[in-house]
Order: C-alpha cells, then sequence, then structure tokens
C-alpha cells in the first residue's frame, strides 16, 4: 500500500496519520500542495487535519483549489482510495469531491473530546477490520465540523448508504448529547458515490497507542493496507 | 472598476454567528432588532472597465470560489 500524504500550509496532523499509516504496514510520502501529480503507483491519498491556510475565507475553500486537488480529482476519478480527516473532509466537499458542506459548530464553540462513533458499514475500503454497528471512541478537534447539506443530498446519502461514521453514545445510540456539534443527522463521516472517499471530522489517527486513550483508530488504517 | 461582492446564508441554514451577535445587541440594550444574519462583503477591483466582462468575471469569481452556492447566495454590484 503506497499512500500520499498531502500537506497543505497549515496542515498539522500529518505526522500523526503519517505514523498511523505506517504503523499499519503502509509506505508513505508527503507531496507539497503545488504539486501537480501524486507519486507512481499511490493507491491512497490522505488530506490530513490541520489549518490549510489558515481557514481564510471558508474552512477547506483555498486548499479545494490547489493545483493538487486536480491530481486528486483524477485519482478518485479512477477509482483510487481518497481520505480526508478533520480540515481533509472540508477539503474534500469543498473541492466537490464530497457534497455538503461543514458548517460553524452549532455551539459555536472549538469542541476537543473524546468521542464515540458508530461504524454504519463494515464492507468499505476503510472499513473491513470493524464490525457493523460497532460503536468506536476516537476523538474530535474542531470549530466547523457541523454537516450541512440539502435535503435532496441528505436523502440520497442516506438511501445510498453513504453514511460512513454517526456521532454516539458508548453503547451506539444515536441521541442529541452524543451530536454536539449538531450535525444533520448525526453525520460524522461520508462516502463518495463509489465509496473510494471516505471524509470524516473526527481522528482516527490519534488513537493508535493505549499510551495515549486507545487504539480503535487502528483499525481504518488496518482496513486501508489490506484494501491496496 | 470597482465592484461589490456580498456573501449572504441562504434561507433556512442555521447561522449560530448572527444568532450569537443578535444576543449580544439585545444584551447591550440596542432595542428593536428582531433577528441578525452575519455574512461577508469583498470589494474587488476589476482591469476592465467594460461593465458586461467585469459582470462576467465577477460571476465565475463567485461561483468557483467567493461562495459556497450549497449554503450561500452572491450578489454583485458595479460602479
Amino acid at each position: 500500500m503506497k499512500a500520499a500524504v498531502i500537506v497543505f500550509p497549515g496542515s498539522n496532523r500529518e505526522g500523526d496519520v503519517a505514523r498511523a499509516l505506517k504503523r499499519a504496514g503502509a509506505h508513505v510520502e508527503k507531496v507539497w500542495h503545488a504539486d501537480t501529480e501524486l507519486p507512481a503507483g499511490t493507491d491512497l491519498a490522505v488530506l490530513p487535519g490541520g489549518f490549510s491556510y489558515g481557514d481564510y475565507l471558508r474552512c477547506g475553500a483555498i486548499a479545494g483549489r490547489a493545483a493538487v486537488m486536480d491530481a486528486v480529482r483524477a485519482h478518485a476519478a479512477r477509482g483510487g482510495l481518497v481520505l480526508g480527516i478533520c480540515n481533509g473532509f472540508q477539503i474534500l466537499c469543498e473541492s466537490g469531491l464530497l457534497p455538503g458542506v461543514l458548517v460553524r459548530n452549532a455551539n459555536l464553540k472549538f469542541i476537543c473530546h473524546f468521542q464515540h462513533l458508530r461504524v454504519e458499514r463494515a464492507d468499505t475500503a476503510f472499513t473491513t477490520a470493524y464490525r457493523g454497528g460497532q460503536a468506536i471512541r476516537v476523538c474530535v478537534a474542531h470549530g466547523e465540523g457541523n454537516y450541512f447539506a440539502d435535503q435532496e443530498t441528505l436523502s440520497r446519502l442516506e438511501g445510498e448508504g453513504r453514511i460512513a461514521f454517526r456521532y454516539c453514545d458508548p453503547a451506539g445510540e444515536i441521541t442529541t448529547d452524543a451530536n454536539r456539534n449538531g450535525s444533520l443527522n448525526a453525520i460524522a463521516g461520508i462516502y463518495s458515490e463509489k465509496l473510494n472517499v471516505l471524509g470524516l471530522m473526527p481522528h482516527p489517527e490519534n488513537l493508535i497507542d493505549d499510551l495515549v486513550g486507545g487504539t480503535d483508530g487502528r483499525a481504518l488504517f488496518e482496513s486501508l493496507v489490506a484494501a491496496a | 472598476m470597482k465592484a461589490r461582492v456580498t456573501v449572504t446564508l441562504k434561507a433556512g441554514v442555521l447561522d449560530p454567528q448572527g444568532k450569537a451577535i443578535e444576543g449580544a445587541l439585545k444584551s447591550l440594550g440596542v432595542e428593536g432588532i428582531a433577528s441578525v444574519r452575519q455574512g461577508k462583503v469583498f470589494d474587488v477591483e476589476l482591469d476592465s472597465a467594460d461593465a458586461g466582462r467585469a459582470e462576467a468575471a465577477l460571476k465565475q469569481a463567485c461561483e468557483k470560489l467567493l461562495a459556497n452556492t450549497v449554503i450561500e447566495n452572491y450578489r454583485v454590484e458595479l460602479g
């Protein structure tokens, strides 16, 4: 598995995600945002978390139009895997690779805490090492993670099984309290139509070591390495 | 030529910032404010003096970058 982690000015989780991928057995290269192509043989392109371009204009808006994104779009169109975490999810929405948009958290606060997610399906390249319906414990850290899309888009996502993760309580129940940023339908992550692009707000890459809170994030990277 | 682009949230899109500002105005004792929606203003200078070309360029700017049309509307004023 060859992974390319794209680094934008203001990205700050590229080291974390590279570490999680390497631990799972992937070969990882970093790619600068001004590059116009991905390394030959790239299986997975990763857009890491952070604050690309200082969140100017809208979160992910400038990065979503960076030179390297044409290469990421072409990779996705060929069926290549793309993973966007936190700011990376915002970038995927702004670039048109995923529908909808992440707006300011409903409570207006930057939220940073451990968070349970329900794995909606365990049959995609990102989730085979999980069980369907499993509640996993990861963490969130964002100010704009409130997923919004028009009703038609939302119905399509639901109908096509494209919700990847929802915010839930430790028992896996979808509750209002568990959905702390106010996302529609408690959406924490979504897939593209062909299920090869995943964007999610929470940080699985930070839960790969017992020393820092748990290992529920590992399976996502292990699934990806097994898929390629 | 100069232009002003105004980007506003579509009706029905939650605007927690506008709500917070609305609450702050109320707590300051400013009376008669029914509601507040927050938007963005871009003052743009254009190379061209041709209104048609300027409008076309601004429309492109809005569609490609300045507004996210999933949640925002835009308005262009020349002059």
